[in-house]
């Protein structure tokens, strides 16, 4: 296997100093008609439906533009309104951080939890990983988000059951201090596919690097400190990137759980809701495509920041 | 060499804490039964309701209905202008047609990535990587405007002929990665008795690359069935409506008034991925354990 893989990274790298039998091989590799025959349907993708469109959205952020008259050029002035005079943006950005920061941590450690739980040797642990993922492959449905409303709304079923304690809870998704949190507890009840991740990830460390420890006298506690977290850390930072994209560009459960609005009061206005509303409400293109560079620009900018600070962080075994 | 690592993520784990009490272990298995069951309520309480007569529904937090009663599924299938049949056969025609698009478009272009020799191609693949970090939120409205012009929206094509076009490259991906894994030596003795690429991509990648295809398909399944965003913006008609926006449109029209029809067809949406779910979880766990796949 190594070598299929050696022979992988020689033909990656090009034909230097290789036998002359795998030179001829390489040659018969090499077809240019051949290669771009396969890739064809790609192609036509990728110009016609994300390279052209991506340069049509940049030109179309500096336009107004209601998709009836042709684009007129504003210059800079969306970007300008949306950083000045946008009260709806700073909303919508203040709720997708909060949503991001409340989220991505409660879900990764929950999924770090149960995983490290599962990954002790517990019997059964096919049926309980099972029962854990599934909430991550329902969780994007509009049934689930329907669900949801359900459960947090004022004589919903979180309510009924609280009522059996004799407590008396508040409209949840109705409430603007509350309504975030619904959707995070969503999301959080989705940690099943990191868990997954996790638990792969755990099974890469070596066992014997635990028993050494223990002979070393090191408590569990210790060799998970020491063990297990710094060999996890690759796996945490891939989760934790993920994730964190995936919470920037959330949409259905914010959709469905405030009737599109993004309310009570814009406390559930996710990014993208709002620039749904303004490009499909509104009909303001040039506006939403503005909105969707910054998006872009937040995004990278924090997966930037992740990948420069990981090297302090992330312990890359090699 | 990726079987070894599929098993080994599949495989129990290795026994590595054999001297546990068994009251500590009676502990955990306590915490992840009570886990298991608060994760699965919320769901088990859809289901039930669904089958409880309308009266009753709000009335109790227990699991077990009193009696079964169908009517709620009767009453949510009609309970729009259009039947929920309507819906379920638009989402099934477009997720059928997005999985055949992404297995063959994106098993064409994984084979050129993987295989074949050709200039330029270190290039396309760091673009193609490159579009699976853009959100597609900035294509959106070009792409928008170009269906517009082409007079599709308000037909599934917007939907399903960029799959075609491999959309989605997280599946090239995925596959180019299965693909480097099947040993060079049996295309290689192929060529030297004649085949042409086209040959070794049907008659030997493809048949060797079956459970990477049938995963990419499932996945292409689930999400495309649960998709609410494209057919929002792309279906406006309600005879082209798919079963999520179908859904949407019965919450806002009957908000409070048909709540056991609106769980009825709720825990109907849910059947298909549950079926995937219960026959192919293992494929499933797999593909995500393998590859860190978002969901």
């Amino acid at each position: 296997m190594a070598a299929v893989q050696d022979s992988a990274v020689a033909i990656g790298a090009g034909a230097r100093g290789r036998p002359a039998a795998q030179g001829r091989l390489a040659a018969l590799w090499t077809n240019h008609g051949a290669g771009y025959m396969f890739l064809l349907p790609w192609l036509v993708g990728f110009f016609g439906l994300t390279l052209g469109p991506a340069v049509a959205s940049l030109y179309l952020s500096f336009t107004s533009f209601d998709l009836i008259r042709s684009p007129e050029w504003v210059g800079t002035a969306n970007y300008v309104r949306i950083a000045t005079a946008d009260p709806k943006f700073a909303a919508s950005l203040k709720v997708t951080f909060l949503y991001v920061v409340l989220s991505v941590p409660f879900k990764l450690a929950f999924a770090l939890f149960v995983a490290i739980l599962l990954d002790r040797g517990v019997k059964g642990l096919t049926v309980y990983r099972a029962i854990f993922y599934l909430p991550s492959l329902l969780g994007g449905s509009v049934a689930i988000a329907v669900l949801w409303r359900q459960l947090f709304a004022g004589d919903g079923l979180i309510n009924s059951l609280l009522a059996q304690f004799g407590i008396e809870g508040p409209s949840w998704i109705s409430h603007p201090d509350y309504s975030i949190w619904t959707l995070v507890v969503l999301s959080v009840w989705q940690f099943g596919s990191p868990m997954i991740i996790f638990l792969a990830g755990l099974r890469q460390i070596p066992t014997d690097m635990y028993e050494a420890a223990s002979l070393d006298g090191a408590s569990k506690f210790r060799q998970f400190y020491k063990i297990t977290l710094p060999l996890l850390t690759p796996v945490i930072f891939f989760n934790a990137v993920v994730q964190t994209i995936e919470a920037f560009k959330a949409f259905t459960p914010a959709f469905i759980i405030s009737g599109g609005t993004g309310g009570p009061i814009n406390s559930t206005l996710f990014y993208t809701l709002y620039l749904y509303q303004e490009a499909f409400g509104n009909f303001r293109m040039g506006y939403a495509s503005a909105l969707a560079w910054i998006l872009v620009l937040i995004i990278g900018l924090f997966t930037a920041f992740s990948f420069l600070t990981s090297r302090y962080w992330v312990h890359y075994d090699d | 060499m990726t079987d070894a690592t599929m098993s080994s993520i599949t495989a129990p784990p290795p026994s590595t804490n054999g001297r546990r009490s068994p009251l500590g272990s009676v502990l955990v298995h306590a915490g992840l039964i009570a886990a298991s069951f608060a994760m699965l309520y919320p769901l088990l309480w859809m289901l039930s309701a669904s089958v409880r007569p309308e009266d009753e529904i709000f009335a109790s937090t227990t699991l077990w209905p009193s009696s079964v009663d169908f009517a709620s599924y009767v009453r949510g299938w009609f309970g729009l202008d259009v039947s929920f049949g309507r819906f379920t056969w638009n989402s099934l025609v477009i997720a059928v047609l997005t999985v055949i698009g992404n297995v063959v478009a994106c098993s064409l272009a994984a084979y050129a990535f993987a295989r074949l020799r050709f200039a330029g191609r270190n290039f396309w693949f760091a673009m193609m990587l490159g579009t699976m970090m853009i959100p597609y939120h900035v294509t959106l409205i070009p792409q928008y405007v170009l269906f517009l012009d082409l007079g599709w929206v308000n037909t599934i094509l917007p939907l399903v002929v960029p799959k075609f076009l491999a959309s989605d490259a997280f599946f090239i991906f995925l596959m180019v990665q299965f693909f480097r894994g099947i040993p060079r030596e049996l295309d290689e003795a192929a060529m030297m008795d004649g085949c042409g690429p086209w040959r070794i991509y049907w008659k030997i990648m493809l048949p060797l690359s079956l459970p990477v295809l049938a995963t990419a398909a499932i996945f292409s399944f689930i999400w495309t069935w649960d998709d609410f965003f494209g057919p929002l913006i792309y279906l406006n008609d309600m005879n082209t409506y798919t079963i999520q926006l179908g859904l949407r449109t019965f919450v806002d029209s009957s908000s409070t008034s048909d709540w056991g029809g609106l769980f009825a067809m709720s825990t109907l949406s849910l059947v298909p991925v549950f079926f995937f779910f219960l026959f192919f979880q293992r494929l499933l766990i797999e593909g995500i354990a393998t590859t860190g796949m978002k969901r």
